[in-house]
This record gives structure tokens, sequence and C-alpha cells, in this order.
């Protein structure tokens, strides 16, 4: 009985969760010329004018390459950093796995303001790569706890087994070892992306004129709400379900990639 | 097609902090020749099998592969083939992928490879399962692949690291008698590590028996057995009844109880000495003799295990072929035991 | 002892030295500028930023209990039900979480709206006359807040009631419990652990939010975050920004540690 009542009382929460995610699909494809619902009829004019505004494709392929660079620079530290966190062992392991782990805790605000700082010095405001640079800070602590949980679980016999066998560190690494890890590798990497294509706070600062999806998207929403936002919202959703599809077949388990 | 090799380990020590896990090990191995390392878990065993195999280095002594000192190592390079305690077949690799692994290392040829690959799976009786990937076999089928990897590149040496353990019984008996097989066959050097006492006697030429780093006794599987160096070789093979005396004249040993026992045993009078005696060399009558109550009592199909309290504290396992009634317990039964079935020490 | 293995380090920490560690403390230097402590006198004296800082405070209570009240029910379900509705389970809770956060609060603009989808809905059925104010308020903020951090709760939920044995649930139940009393004598007690840790994690997050109180307090809702921003991007105030930073992160970690503290017993356990 009281089972019944927990049932019903998480429909009802699920629902909360995902009643923001489905509402937009609606409004995005609202013939009305502005926000309204129900939406009177049918029409694709918010995804149209959202292809053909040069603004908003140009803001898309942005954070689409700066999210990309972001996973490949921070699987590039990330990866040898759980590496070494797992494997060796030196004094001040414990210290530098918090100090990687420390940007999920540091409140965004203040790395924004703390690398803008620096940032507006080197004349960086605006460059595309000094985004990237700062979104692989934020994008790190979810490689390297990824990483670090999928080096953990690694049976490490195999990589003797692969020396015994003939196969030096090098050929046992991208023989065994790698391969071995990919699931992980898969999420870690996808998570990095998706941490730099949602990203706002840091953007809002560094991204100067040179507008990222998400800080377009927070202009727009202070400005002039119309239904454009639903639109892309729609498109931002479908593409963080594939990436989790993808984690789903490919990564390690969703469960694990979360936390 | 590469010789067998022979391997000689001089005074091999390893500490790992307070505990000195090899101390001082030296033996070894001839050419085609299978030797166990038999010892409980601690022993050191394992220590001495990863220098072998060059997972550790020793903090002294040195290992020699035909006259060819190959301490320094790494073990990619010692063309050594192992077989690990839970195979360490790599699971993203199909099985013919896996056996081929050591021989892609080596820049075999690629039809050789084919050839050679389709030859160890052959010889373990698993043609056919070369698109399968590890998981999809069971252990035995498993343990094959993994000794058909060990030995597809012709080690001069293979190593097996208590390769059975995860195996059913009945399956292990088959698995050892294969793994015998094979090895007369290849004529391959071997040394096998395990804690089963009996699996050491069926498998080995001679047996390594050691203990808190340091080999306690180096014989063929008889001697181990019928004349065991010290009481802890003599405990940990088999079963048996140990007692501690004196020499008190030529041929006659006093036990601590007070007890003399008739023996065959050239050591001088007064010398301290052990004593072994073997249930199963117990018979109803002999040059020695005990009465003792029977305290416990076990059918086990084939014989009698008994249990006797005999006078002076003695307390004697014995076992009887299963003929007639069980004694019971409380029983006072008389057993005797010939001076040459009695092992001095 | 040895530094070995220590060198794939290097560039990770190289990166998070130049990039994070260095300008958040050359920035936080700003605050002691001539020497003195008067921004943090100014900060925490003057009872304009003090209720600032006490709303900040009040809002990561009250997301952190509404969290831990939804959470606590889906975490522990997703946990005790089967696979394939766990996983159902998983994706409506991680869909949420990888949505951008403008996603979720424009979303949320939508329906909360003067003439937003809840209104509409409530005045077609005649329940109220006059649109009821959903946004721009702390209403508004409570709503994207908790719908943001939710997740947050959930994982370390399902985590701990998943980590529970079995065994001991179907002995009380053996032994004749109640499935109430053997959610208060054995679950709860059991993963308070986990509790703790969502807990915590929201708490500390939900201290630094910015976006949502941004766009869905309406101008109305000042948290600390918020006034950062304001100092540095409208009146450029730096020093002044850096001791409310020095000031948010010192209680931040304050935090953080406290509940490591608490933690650590049982985590070895």
């Amino acid at each position: 009985m009281s089972r019944r009542l927990l049932v019903v009382a998480c429909g009802l929460i699920y629902f909360f969760l995902m009643l923001p995610l489905l509402v937009v699909f609606p409004i995005s494809l609202s013939s009305a010329p502005y926000m309204q619902f129900p939406p009177p009829g049918f029409s694709w004019q918010w995804y149209e004018r959202y292809l053909d505004d040069p603004q908003w494709i140009e803001a898309t392929w942005r954070s689409l390459y700066i999210g990309v660079s972001t996973a490949i620079l921070a699987l590039a530290l990330g990866v040898p950093l759980a590496f070494s966190l797992v494997r060796a062992k030196f004094r001040g392991r414990a210290v530098i796995e918090r100090l990687a782990l420390a940007p999920i805790i540091v409140p965004t605000i203040i790395l924004s303001v703390a690398v803008y700082g620096i940032f507006a010095k080197l004349k960086l405001i605006g460059a595309w790569y000094g985004l990237v640079v700062a979104h692989t800070v934020l994008a790190l602590p979810f490689v390297v706890l990824v990483m670090m949980a999928g080096l953990r679980d690694f049976d490490r016999g195999l990589e003797q087994a692969a020396e015994g066998l003939g196969a030096s560190r090098w050929q046992t690494l991208r023989r065994i070892t790698l391969p071995l890890l990919r699931p992980s590798l898969v999420s870690a990497g996808l998570l990095a992306f998706i941490s730099s294509f949602d990203e706002v706070v840091v953007a809002l600062f560094l991204a100067g004129a040179n507008m990222t999806l998400p800080k377009k998207m927070f202009d727009n929403i202070l400005m002039e709400i119309d239904p454009t936002i639903a639109a892309v919202s729609v498109i931002q959703i479908l593409l963080v379900s594939l990436v989790l599809v993808l984690i789903g077949r490919f990564g390690r388990g969703l469960s694990g990639s979360a936390r | 097609m590469q010789e067998s090799a022979e391997l000689r380990i001089e005074g091999a020590a390893k500490r790992f902090g307070e505990v000195a896990a090899l101390d001082g090990v030296s033996l070894q191995v001839a050419r085609g020749e299978l030797l166990t390392i038999l010892g409980p878990s601690g022993s050191g065993k394992t220590t001495l099998l990863k220098v072998v195999a060059g997972f550790e280095k020793p903090d002294a002594g040195w290992v020699k592969i035909d006259g060819v000192e190959i301490t320094a190592l790494p073990p990619a390079r010692r063309d050594i083939g192992m077989v690990f305690q839970n195979y360490a077949l790599f699971p993203h690799l199909t099985v013919e992928r896996n056996v081929a692994f050591p021989l892609e290392m080596r820049n075999v040829a690629k039809p050789e490879i084919v050839r050679r690959v389709a030859e160890a799976l052959a010889l373990v009786e698993l043609a056919g399962y070369e698109q399968r990937l590890p998981r999809q076999l069971s252990g035995g089928q498993q343990q094959r692949v993994a000794l058909a990897r060990a030995i597809v590149f012709n080690p001069r040496l293979l190593l097996l690291d208590e390769p059975f353990g995860a195996l059913d019984r009945k399956l292990r008996e088959t698995m050892q008698l294969e793994v015998r097989r094979l090895q007369r066959r290849l004529g391959l050097t071997t040394i096998f590590i395990t804690h089963d006492q009996e699996e050491a006697l069926v498998l080995s030429d001679r047996v390594a028996v050691m203990n808190k780093g340091t080999i306690q006794q180096i014989a063929t599987t008889t001697e181990i057995y019928e004349r065991p160096a010290n009481d802890f070789v003599a405990d940990f093979v088999g079963e048996s009844n140990i007692f501690h005396g004196t020499m008190s004249a030529p041929g006659e040993v006093t036990l601590e109880g007070g007890r003399t026992l008739k023996v065959r045993s050239d050591k001088s009078a007064g010398a301290k000495v052990g004593v072994l005696m073997r249930p199963e060399r117990f018979d109803t009558g002999g040059a020695n003799l005990f009465t003792g109550d029977v305290i416990e009592s076990v059918y086990l199909g084939t014989s009698f295990k008994l249990r006797l309290a005999c006078a002076g504290g003695l307390e004697l396992l014995v076992r009887q072929p299963a003929r007639g009634p069980l004694p019971a317990t409380g029983a006072r039964i008389e057993v005797g035991i010939d001076p040459k079935a009695i092992h001095v020490f | 002892m040895s530094m070995r293995g220590f060198w794939p380090a290097v560039p990770a920490l190289l990166l998070l030295f130049f990039f994070f560690l260095f300008p958040v403390v050359r920035m936080l230097g700003f605050s002691l500028e001539g020497g003195s402590f008067d921004w943090y006198a100014k900060a925490l004296g003057e009872g304009l930023y003090l209720r600032v800082f006490w709303n900040t405070f009040e809002i990561a209570l009250l997301v952190t209990f509404f969290c831990l009240l939804l959470g606590y029910p889906l975490g522990f379900l997703m946990a005790t039900t089967t696979p394939l509705w766990a996983t159902v389970g998983f994706i409506f809770v991680l869909l949420p979480l990888w949505t951008s956060v403008l996603v979720r609060t424009y979303a949320w603009m939508v329906l909360l709206g003067r003439n937003g989808v809840f209104n509409r809905l409530l005045i077609d059925a005649g329940i109220v006359e006059d649109p009821l104010p959903l946004l721009h308020n702390f209403t508004g903020v409570m709503i994207g807040m908790v719908h943001v951090l939710l997740p947050y709760m959930v994982l370390p939920v399902y985590g701990a009631v998943r980590r529970l044995d079995p065994a001991i649930v179907a002995a009380a139940e053996g032994l004749g419990a109640s499935s109430w009393r053997i959610f208060w004598r054995i679950y709860l007690p059991l993963t308070l652990n986990g509790i703790f840790a969502g807990a915590v994690i929201v708490f500390v997050l939900s201290l630094g939010f910015y976006i949502t109180p941004a766009l869905l307090g309406g101008g109305r809702v000042i948290m600390i975050a918020v006034l950062i921003e304001q100092q540095v991007r409208e009146t450029l105030n730096w020093p002044f920004a850096a001791a409310l930073s020095a000031v948010l992160l010192a209680f931040t970690f304050a935090v953080y540690a406290l509940a490591q503290r608490f933690t650590r017993p049982q985590e070895t356990a």
C-alpha cells in the first residue's frame, strides 16, 4: 500500500523533472508570433528563423568546436592525471586530487571573474581558445572522476600478462589498457563536451562579442523572449539525448558517470 | 624451434618493508623438467615467480636462463610463457587474437601467425573456437586458451601460477593430466606454483617446498613424501604423525613422553631428532606396537581414518583398509609399525 | 618517497595552476587593496550586503530541504525497483541534469510567467481570477533551483540504497517488521551517509548559483553570485567583488570541510 503511494509520489516528481523539457516542444512548433499556450497552430517558423539567422548558426558552430576542443584537451590532460592519481604513489597525491576536483565546488562565478581578470590582461577575451582553456578547467573533474573509477576497476593482471607475453609498455597501453578503458574514455569525453556545450557563466565573461550558443540564449532570454529559443532548446535537448544514448551504448554505466 | 632452457636462481632475496618475502632462495630447474613450488599463501612462492618472470626485481641474487643472467631484463624480453591464476585473458580480444598476441608482439609474419595459432589451438583441443570471446567460454576452455597463449611462441620457460584454483575438482584433475602430457610432449622446462600438495605430487618431477621466504626442501615427489627434511615439510605434505625425541641407542628413539621406538637411522646417540609416521603405514602388527582408545573414527570409503589416544599422552592418526566394521569410539585397538616405515630426521 | 608516476600529472597541474589556482588567488588578493580589511568590513558590516548573504544562505537551506524531500523517494524507488524501471528512472533524472540550465530556465519562464502555462490553465479552469505571481520572485527562484539541483540529491541516495545489503532487509521482513518500520529502522539510518552527501553537494552548489536567480529572480532576489557579477561588470569595483568572493569561498570550503569530517569514518567502513 505504502509502495503504491511512493510510486504515485515519484510519478509526480518525475513529471516535475521532465515538464520543462517537454513544454518547449509544442511552443517551438507554434504558429503564434509570440509565446502563447496552448499554441494556436502548427508551424516550422521558429526553426526556420533559427536556421536563417547567421548569428544563431555561428554561435552554434562556435559552441560545437569549443565543446569538441574542450573534450579533447580535458581528455589529454585528465586521463594522464587520473593514471597518476590511481597508480602512482608520491607525496601530495591527495592534495592534487582535491585540486583537480575543486572546480566542482568553487562557485563558477568566482572562477569566471578570476579568469576574466587574467584574460583581460592577456587580451584573450573573445578568443575561442581562451574559452576552451577555461572550460577545460571545469570539465577536468568529470574526466578525472570517470577515469579514476574506470582505472580502479581495471585488472592490472592483464597488463602484466601482456608484458609477460612480450609487449612493451607502450604496446600494452595501446593494445590492452586503452581499449579496455574505452567505455570510461567515451563517457568522460562526452561529459566534458556537454559540460562545455552547456556552459554559460564563464562564457558570459570571456566570450566577448563572439557568442557561444548558451550566451546567445542568455542574452535572448533577457531581451526578447521569442519562441526561437524554444526551437533552440528542442535542438539542445535532442543533442543531449543523443549524447546520453551514446554513453549508454558505448560508455561506462550511466550511474557511474553521473556523480 | 627454440630449445627449452635451463633455469638457475641464486641467493634471490626480496623484502617488502619489514617482511622478507624471499630470504636467499637458490634453485635449479633442468631442461624439460617440471618443478613445483609448493607452499602456503605468504610463503614467498608468488614473489619467486614474479622474480623469474621479471615483474619484481630481487634486492639480491640473480636469475640465469641457460647461463645468461636475466635479473634486470624487463618481462617482455624474457621469452617466458605464463599462465595466471585467473588466466588474464584479454576480454576484448577473440580466442584467436589472444593466442596471436605474443606472436604479434614479436613481429612474426602474418601467415606464420595463422599457422602457429591454429597449431596451438589444436594442441589444447580448441580448434573451432577461434572467433569466441573469453567470456563465451567455460572455465576449463579459458584455461586452455591461456595455456595455448603461453606456449604458442615456444617460450624458453613455462610458468604456471596456481592455474587450476578456480576449477572444480573433476575438471582440475583432467587439466592437471593434460598439462603434464603437453609439458612432456613439448619438453618444456616448467615451474608450477601451487599450495595444493596433492596437485604437487601428481604433476611434478621435483617439488620445492617453501615457507617464510626460504626453500625448506627440494627433492623428488617420493622423497618429499617419504623423507621430509623437517617438521614443516612433513606436516605440510600429506597427513602425518610427527613426534620429537632423542636417539637413546643405535636404532632406538626415546620420544619426549618416554616411549621408545625402534627405527632405522644412522644418527648418533644423543642426537635430537624428529620422527614421522605416515598414517597409512600402520599395520595390525610390527616391531613397534601401540595400544590406544579410539577417540574419533571416520569412514572414507576405501579406508578408515582413526584417531587413537595411546599411553604416555601419545595421539596417533591411523588409516586402515576398510575391511570389517568401523571401530567404534571408545573401543581399544592395537596397531603396529615397522622400523623401516618410520622416517627419522 | 618516490616521484615515479608523477610526471603524467604535470600538464594538468600546469593548467590548474595557471588558469585556476593563480587567477583565483590573485583576484582574492585585490580584496586586501591598501592593506586594510575595509572591503570585508563593508561586505559583512552593511545591512544591504549582509541581507544578500543571509538571502543566499536561506535559499540554499530551503533548496536543500526541498531536494531532500523530493530526491529521497525518487532515489529510493529507483534503487528498489526492477532494472528496467530503474533505467527509465535514470533517463528521467539524467536528461534534465545534462540539459542546459538555460533551456530549463527558459522553460520555467514559459510555465510560470504571467501569461504562462500554469496561469493560463488556472484562469481557464476558473480557480483564480488574476494571474498568480510565480515568476521574478522568490517562488520562481526556488522552483528553478530545486529543479536544477534535484538530480544531485537523487544519485547519492540511489547509490546509498543500492549499497545496502538486501539480506538485512530480508532479515527484517522475515522477523515480521512492517514496511514502514523497515524504512524507519533500517533504510533511513543506513542511508544517512548518502542523504548527507547529497545534501552537502546541493547546499554547496546552491551557494554559488548565478543563472537561475539572475533570470528567474527578475532583479528581486539577489544572491551573492549575482552581487559579485554586478560589482565586476556594472560598477567595476574589483576589490569589493574580491572580498565578496573570498567570503563566499571561505563559507563554501568551511561547509565542505565540515561535511568531510563527518563522513570520513563511515567512508572507510
